[in-house]
């Protein structure tokens, strides 16, 4: 079964070269290889976003491929080197592995884009890294904090799977910063495990209002976990965001967490874009066009902008521009 | 003594609950050592404006419900079948799924809408139940070995079925299942366990059931040389597991008004195996009580919320509940059994011998 798809598949792919050889030759050609899209709802609107920016009314002729897999991504990958596409964008689902095949295209002549995910090899063999920085999230959303002048700051913090980018990057520098300045304590903190359950979470805010803890702020490391606080919270009668005495913190900013914002339950939600197709978009038109790709760090990255939401100015508009699923 | 003592539990009608009544009432002692503010219960008001019961002791049985009614049907195939459902969790979410995508499906949220969504929710727990039943009892496939396959590929049906990685329902109807109904400060989840407990209880005390399901775990061959077919009795409890699953997943659903297929009802089946455990059942079928399993699962549920009381992070917790578990488990253990007896046996012979050289002595 799976050879006779992969054999139509290759059948289209040939006739769709083609057709594209005999009258479209100026469409770039464009592989992606990414991970399965029910991984998460950052995934999926990543998906969605590189197939809304590479189409053929942009002048790309793209084949697009998912796997869960590091075995099934170089799989695709080196098809994509033996059809001679013009570039290949991977975001990879395993840091290891990929030099042999990622100088295979180098030498084809192959521009190789990495999204999201990186690797770990020589900087020299992809072009340019399009990734987010965790730790610049959580300055972010400390710096936020900060902002608002509070008198003090007693924090409920709920982390996520401890160990990872994620999870690290949004917790230390709330810690150093909770080290630092004695106006900051961490009153309670557990983590809502490998899975990033909002009922840990809930739990253990439940804990902390039973135990007579008191905070003024919940920082959430996702916006799962963020909700599972606010459930605890509102089932002991204790009052949320713009108006209430808790201020809500979350990340990953869900179209329904900005939507909580918009509303006023919520206070802050920290972006972790997956938006890195125009970025990308825009530097091959601009290498298409004889130039160079500029605002590369020493390891050939390019960080990407992310925003944080406050309550009180996010508008509908960055609802719908910035927000992730349904 | 020996016999004495043994007379002593079996009056009382306690028997295999000794353990988990003794590990629930340290438990208790304590957090009475250690605060008593412990089992403070407060009423608060909700944001709603309603009245809702607090503290710990109400964290405990609020929390432990989906666990405990899962327990109860892991008890049944447990008794049954000599092995474990672990596709539980996958299987609760694929019905957590049917049953939000139905809510949202349908626009308005009513007792009508939500009975019929509750209704297919059922059905499609059981109908996943029946299809690891039919492998466990027409294939003859190890339990464990029959529901892995549930378990790996189960919350991916799930998020094929909502088709985004967390649709949400905002009804005031589903905040009154999943935390409390207004006016009534209990929460709701709570009476869910009293009312999956009663349909168990009837089923099982008012009928043969609990004898032939006994009786298909103790010795197949010879329940079915006496006219009790091994294939029924065991879909039977794969059936009724289905129904604890879906209830649970009901009531996960509602309590966070979302379902969020990586995370919900996550790890409740080795939860669940290990209330079956600690109520003192044999994990190799045959005997079962029920109450055992749902003490399990509060004793599961009270560790938890006591470790977490006392302020230890939740990364190390699962370590300290380890140790704990590893504790009661091998104190019901056969060889700690055997172990209790022969020391037993030894100390009444001491003190017959002490007994005789005395009288001789006088």
């Amino acid at each position: 079964m799976k050879k006779l798809i992969a054999l139509v598949l290759a059948l289209a792919l040939c006739l769709g070269m083609a057709s594209f050889a005999t009258a479209e030759d100026a469409k770039v050609k464009v592989g992606i290889i990414n991970l399965d899209p029910s991984e998460s709802g950052y995934r999926e609107a990543n998906v969605n976003d590189l197939h809304k920016v590479f189409t053929e009314e942009n002048g790309y002729a793209a084949s697009f491929v998912t796997a869960p897999t590091a075995d099934k991504q170089l799989d695709a990958f080196n098809t994509f080197v033996n059809e001679g596409v013009d570039y290949i964008l991977v975001s990879a689902a395993e840091t290891t592995g990929w030099d042999e095949a990622l100088a295979a295209a180098q030498e084809a002549g192959i521009g190789v884009f990495l999204f999201d995910r990186m690797i770990d090899c020589d900087p020299s063999l992809y072009l340019a890294a399009v990734v987010s920085d965790m730790t610049k999230e959580g300055e972010t959303a400390v710096a936020w904090l900060e902002s608002l002048g509070l008198e003090e700051y007693n924090i409920l913090h709920i982390q996520g799977q401890m160990g990872s980018d994620a999870q690290i990057g949004r917790s230390t520098p709330l810690a150093e910063k909770a080290a630092a300045d004695e106006k900051w304590t961490i009153v309670a903190e557990g983590t809502g495990g490998d899975s990033w359950s909002e009922d840990e979470a809930r739990k253990i805010a439940e804990a902390a209002i039973n135990e007579g803890k008191k905070f003024n702020i919940v920082y959430a490391e996702n916006d799962g976990m963020a909700r599972g606080v606010v459930a605890a919270l509102d089932a002991a009668g204790i009052t949320h965001g713009v108006n209430g005495d808790v201020k809500i913190m979350g990340f990953d900013c869900n179209k329904w967490a900005l939507r909580l914002l918009l509303a006023g339950e919520w206070n802050y939600d920290g972006q972790c874009s997956p938006f890195q197709a125009e970025v990308i978009d825009g530097m091959i038109k601009t290498l298409q066009a004889g130039g160079q790709i500029e605002g590369l760090n020493e390891k050939n990255q390019f960080i990407n902008e992310e925003k944080g939401f406050d309550a009180t100015t996010i508008t509908e508009d960055d609802v719908n521009t910035y927000g992730l699923g349904e | 003594m020996v016999k004495k003592t043994e007379g002593f539990w079996k009056r009382l009608g306690i028997g295999q609950l000794a353990i988990p009544l003794t590990a629930m009432a340290l438990l208790f002692l304590f957090n009475l050592i250690r605060d008593p503010g412990f089992f403070e219960v407060v009423v608060n008001t909700n944001n709603s404006g309603n009245p809702v019961l607090g503290g710990n002791l109400i964290s405990v049985i609020n929390s432990a419900s989906e666990l405990a009614i899962i327990s109860m049907g892991m008890t049944l195939v447990t008794a049954a079948c000599g092995g474990q459902d672990i596709s539980v969790g996958a299987v609760g979410a694929i019905s957590a799924s049917v049953f939000i995508k139905l809510l949202i499906g349908m626009g308005n949220i009513n007792a009508g809408t939500l009975i019929a969504a509750a209704l297919a929710c059922v059905a499609t727990a059981v109908a996943f139940m029946l299809f690891n039943g039919t492998l466990v009892s027409v294939f003859k496939i190890q339990p464990m070995i029959a529901t892995l396959i549930l378990y790996s590929c189960g919350r991916s049906i799930a998020y094929w079925i909502t088709g985004s990685a967390t649709p949400q329902v905002d009804s005031p109807i589903i905040t009154a299942i999943g935390m409390t109904i207004p006016g009534i400060p209990v929460p709701t989840p709570v009476f869910m366990v009293i009312l999956v407990g009663l349909i168990l209880a009837v089923i099982f005390k008012r009928t043969n059931t609990t004898l032939y399901t006994q009786s298909v775990g103790i010795n197949e061959r010879a329940a079915r040389l006496n006219g009790i077919s091994p294939v029924a009795v065991k879909m039977l409890t794969f059936g009724l597991l289905g129904m604890c699953v879906a209830v649970a997943s009901i009531i996960a659903t509602c309590r966070m008004s979302q379902v969020s297929h990586k995370t919900i009802l996550v790890d409740i089946e080795m939860d669940a195996i290990l209330a079956v455990a600690i109520g003192g059942n044999s994990l190799g079928g045959g005997k079962f009580r029920m109450s055992g399993s749902i003490l399990g699962a509060y004793i599961i549920t009270m560790l938890t919320v006591t470790l977490l009381a006392m302020g230890i992070n939740s990364v190390n917790i699962k370590a300290y509940k380890a140790v704990v578990i590893i504790i009661i488990v091998a104190a019901g253990s056969p060889a700690i059994k055997r172990w209790i007896a022969a020391w037993k046996r030894r100390k009444s012979a001491g003190e017959k011998d002490a007994a005789v050289k005395g009288g001789a002595a006088s």
